[in-house]
């Protein structure tokens, strides 16, 4: 019997086998592989040639470090507006008392989520344009004369950003808001706590694990935004992943475009850390 | 009891400015997502070029795209974008098809196997979800390129990227949202059942088939959706992978965004989004019929 069952266990393993086998070969390997050409010299139309050098983290954290700043400011950015406006509208939907009205609500957040990420964000090259619909709107109203410049500037990838990942910062709050007592705030209110400290103090400790998971899901994907910053930032909106892209073109430099991602992996790698501890704190608090 | 009675004060006021804006944050949360949608939408039935002002009803670029007429200098023709999506539908299927059994043999082995390392596997499928795109992009585009140089080293033969190498770049982002839903259904499922199943002197073998499978079907289709939702999705680490003709629906949909606004963009954004509404809605309702069915 005791055999059988060990049988059973191995097999397990080896019914594992292939898909381990699958992503080491087309997960791992490859970012084995980008870790060492970062470290190459660039060769004739972008390739990687011997012998190792440092110079592309030199030059990422040199004339690239203004970039690698900006995106990571921008993606903090982005994680603060999405909390700001995220967290109250998580509020909206879990309290609302009727089950009905709480669905509609929140399938109305999700709902323009399904539509294609491209698509999404080309709807605000439609409103930030010059010719634009806002700008439209604005003149014909009288409260501009001129057009205001909207679009490939860092505002529009901001907004971009925004509307790209606040779902993915809204579920999560809402999971975490949804099980929450609120007979806790009036037994705060009962101990003579006012409203904003019944908020710090019991509110926003019970739904940190939403809120925490929330901002690693914004500001994950925005660090390495790609397709917002290409069709809204233009130059002045340039963000690190379109650094990367124009590494990969005519005029390249693969060992340059990998080290550029060894250390967006790295900032990656480091916000999951921060999530990881603050998350354990939490639940050991 | 003594009260503050300028605190009393001052919690009201913060009191009723929470209250005003617990009202404005969702007026203004759901016309921030709906607004750009809407917009989209009507300018493309707006009967002149401008996405200023409403002018006029037409669908005349609906008619556009149907009837191949965008202008001889542009990339569009009716015929490339349904070759594109032909290849969508192509890559998908394959890709969700790989995936789905990949990703459920290791979902059952997770929860199944007690093998050494599972920590280990744990942070191999946990990590493709979270890792920005645009690493696993341009990672598949260097070890492709590095295979095939070492393939043609080797033997001589000069392979391109194309249907395969999207194919293999779709199965690995795949797996690992395959597996999150397996797992999922494996861990409500009684693990009794098996056993019982052993013990009426069934083999692993039979018992999977006849116990463990039909239960976790419903999972393995979600899975499967799922997967080929995401693949039908896919911009970035299509765009890398790619070769040449094998243009997919949003690598090619990205041609033409990337140009100016136009009216005809408009009508393919709209047609796109109703589509894949469509697709979802359908796949969910399928969802809800086999979870209720168990």
């Amino acid at each position: 019997m005791t055999r059988r069952i060990r049988r059973l266990q191995q097999n397990g393993f080896f019914l594992a086998m292939p898909t381990i086998a699958w992503l080491f070969i087309f997960f791992v390997l490859p970012l084995l592989i980008v870790l060492v050409v970062s470290f190459m010299s660039r060769g004739r139309g972008g390739v990687a040639i011997m012998p190792l050098t440092l110079q592309h983290y030199e030059r990422t954290f040199g004339v690239f470090f203004i970039i690698l700043r900006r995106s990571i400011g921008l993606a903090g950015l982005t994680t603060i507006i999405c909390l700001l406006v995220g967290y109250p509208l998580a509020f909206f939907i879990s309290t609302r008392r009727r089950r009905l009205v709480q669905q509609i609500t929140l399938f109305l957040v999700i709902l323009p989520f399904w539509t294609n990420f491209l698509i999404r964000t080309y709807a605000w090259r439609i409103l930030l344009g010059e010719q634009g619909t806002i700008n439209g709107l604005l003149l014909s109203l009288g409260m501009i004369n001129e057009p205001l410049s909207m679009l490939n500037t860092q505002f529009a990838v901001l907004v971009g950003l925004v509307y790209g990942f606040l779902p993915f910062l809204v579920l999560p709050i809402f999971a975490s808001v949804e099980r929450f007592n609120f007979r806790y705030v009036d037994a705060a209110q009962d101990l003579g706590a006012n409203d904003a400290r019944a908020f710090l103090r019991v509110v926003l400790p019970l739904t940190m694990p939403g809120v925490l998971a929330g901002c690693a899901l914004v500001f994950i994907p925005s660090v390495g935004a790609f397709v917002t910053p290409d069709l809204l930032g233009g130059t002045k909106g340039l963000m690190i992943g379109n650094l990367i892209n124009k590494q990969f073109g005519g005029s390249g430099n693969m060992p340059l475009g990998s080290a550029l991602s060894i250390v967006m992996m790295a900032v990656v790698m480091l916000s999951l850390l921060i999530y990881v501890m603050a998350h354990r704190r939490e639940r050991g608090a | 009891m003594l009260i503050n009675e300028g605190a009393m004060q001052r919690n009201r006021r913060i009191r009723r400015l929470g209250q005003v804006g617990l009202r404005l944050n969702p007026i203004f949360a759901y016309f921030f997502l709906w607004a750009p949608i809407l917009v989209l939408v009507l300018f493309s039935f707006n009967s002149s070029r401008s996405v200023a002002s409403f002018t006029g009803f037409t669908l005349k670029w609906y008619g556009n795209i149907l009837n191949n007429m965008m202008g001889a200098e542009s990339a569009f023709s009716t015929e490339l974008m349904l070759n594109a999506f032909r290849n969508s539908l192509f890559v998908g299927t394959v890709a969700t098809a790989i995936s789905t059994v990949l990703g459920t043999m290791i979902a059952l082995a997770m929860a199944r196997g007690r093998f050494p390392g599972k920590g280990l596997i744990d942070g191999l499928l946990f990590l493709p979800v979270v890792i920005p795109e645009i690493t696993q992009a341009i990672s598949l585009a260097i070890f492709f390129k590095v295979a095939f140089d070492w393939f043609a080293l080797m033997s001589g033969e000069r392979v391109f990227p194309g249907f395969h190498t999207i194919i293999a770049a779709h199965v690995t982002f795949n797996i690992s949202y395959v597996a999150i839903v397996v797992r999922a259904r494996l861990a409500n499922m009684n693990p009794r059942l098996e056993e019982a199943a052993n013990d009426l002197g069934a083999n692993p073998w039979r018992a999977f088939w006849r116990v463990t499978f039909p239960l976790i079907l419903p999972g393995v289709i979600s899975g499967a959706l799922l997967a080929f939702t995401l693949s039908l999705d896919d911009f970035v680490i299509t765009f890398f992978t790619s070769g040449v003709g094998t243009t997919t629906l949003p690598v090619f949909v990205y041609g033409l965004l990337k140009l100016t606004v136009t009216p005809e963009v408009n009508a393919i954004s709209t047609i796109m989004m109703v589509l894949s509404t469509l697709l979802i809605g359908i796949s969910l309702a399928l969802q809800g019929r086999s979870a209720s069915r168990l």
